[in-house]
């Protein structure tokens, strides 16, 4: 199973126990991540604006890169995710940007979303399977009340992101559940945790993670899982240590090969 | 004939307020709510009428968190987080430029904010 990889600065730097555990456990799946050659920042924010040409080109250049390479473009960080992955539908459906983008970057044959942009998540689930990965587990986190949180940006819209049910999601739980875990449901798991705002209004950040934390509490949940640097961040920061926030493949690796201390 | 405020908003957002029934799902949607002066549904009515003027000067610009509730849950496709967009990208186009400048990071920073949060403030708030 071959890939190309976008890890995204963030997991470059502040987020290198996202991108160190999920290469480890792709390892022990089978699963080759290449990483997307000289790739750039993606931005981090989707421009909505629909008159936005330049903001959309780094992550068109890593769409083209796995072109040529002829394999799937995987990414991790829910922000890259979102970003990547309705950049290619815009390149797909939009022709005037679709000619804009080609026009900046010389091609003579415009990109329009030939690429299949897949999350690490979607790749376990769909290409090695949660059965496959059940049988891999050495080391369950049996009794482990684990919420689940997906936040807005894997999630909506959902007619692009394609990414599960965006009112009840459940790929993580399923995760979990192959290892060996007991996912906690609770209703704010979809719910936005101001991750942008965490900068220039942290007292907003602070009301909508402290809901979060809250609604995960009072369900019972021990710890939270996430895919993404900035919810990690925002909620391990409001959290004051009571509820743990890991990355999702940080428990994946301690399930499959024991021994970083969560499992 | 020069193009109005009205078109601009709505060639910038790519969204169409005429689908608007007014049902309200979007600001019931929206975890910015209480912090807002217009709501999104607001957004949607006063577009479609033209009022952009106080919209360009509403904080509700600066207190949406791209979530996409409003998006996703309403039931007539209308798009009122892209018309915050757009209306916040017309004030920092051709006014403001920056409401976050450089110096001010280190101030808002601490040692384990992520890249992504620097980044995704700058690609909100600068042009
Ligand atoms: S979204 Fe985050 S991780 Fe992805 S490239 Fe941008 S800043 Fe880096
Ligand atoms: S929940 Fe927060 S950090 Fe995560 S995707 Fe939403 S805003 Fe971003
Ligand atoms: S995208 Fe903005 S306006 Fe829409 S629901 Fe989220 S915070 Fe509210
Ligand atoms: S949810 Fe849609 S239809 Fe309902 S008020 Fe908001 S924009 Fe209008």
């Amino acid at each position: 199973m071959n890939y190309y990889y976008y890890p995204g600065c963030t997991l470059k730097t502040k987020a290198k126990a996202l991108d160190a555990s999920a290469r480890a456990a792709a390892e022990c799946l089978g699963v080759t991540l290449t990483e997307v050659p000289e790739w750039q920042c993606c931005g981090a924010v989707y421009p909505m604006a629909q008159d936005e040409v330049a903001a959309r080109l780094s992550a068109v250049r890593a769409l083209l890169a796995a072109r040529e390479a002829g394999v799937p473009l995987v990414t991790l960080c829910s922000a890259c995710h979102h970003v990547i992955k309705r950049v290619n539908a815009d390149m797909a459906k939009n022709p005037d940007l679709r000619q804009k983008a080609a026009n900046y970057l010389g091609l003579s044959t415009p990109y329009a979303g030939e690429t299949k942009v897949l999350h690490y998540l979607e790749v376990l689930k769909n290409d090695v399977g949660f059965e496959t990965i059940k049988q891999q587990v050495k080391h369950p986190l049996t009794g482990q009340k684990i919420g689940a949180y997906y936040g807005c940006l894997l999630l909506r819209p959902a007619d692009v992101m394609q990414f599960d049910d965006p009112e009840s999601p459940t790929m993580l739980e399923d995760l979990l559940r192959a290892l060996g875990a007991a996912p906690v449901d609770y209703d704010q798991k979809n719910e936005c945790c101001a991750g942008y705002l965490s900068l220039t209004d942290p007292a907003a950040a602070s009301r909508r993670t402290r809901a979060i934390l809250t609604s995960a509490r009072e369900a019972g949940a021990e710890a939270l899982v996430t895919a993404c640097p900035l919810c990690q961040y925002n909620l391990s920061r409001h959290s004051g240590g009571s509820l743990p926030v890991y990355y999702v493949t940080e428990l994946l690796e301690a399930a499959l090969k024991g021994g970083n201390g969560h499992a | 004939m020069p193009e109005t405020t009205r078109e601009t908003v709505l060639r910038i957002s790519g969204t169409n307020t005429r689908k608007c029934m007014l049902c309200g799902k979007c600001s019931g949607s929206c975890p910015a709510y209480d912090a807002m002066d217009y709501r999104p549904h607001q957004f949607v009515a006063m577009v479609e009428r033209g009022e952009i003027a106080p919209l360009l000067q509403s904080k509700s610009l600066y207190a949406c968190m791209s979530c996409f509730a409003c998006v996703e849950r309403c039931p007539r496709g209308v798009q009122p987080a892209s018309l915050i967009e757009a209306l916040r990208a017309m004030v920092l186009r051709e006014r403001e430029h920056t409401r976050l400048p450089a110096q001010l990071i280190p101030e808002l920073i601490d040692a384990g904010t992520p890249q992504q949060a620097v980044v995704s403030a700058f690609r909100k708030l600068s042009k």
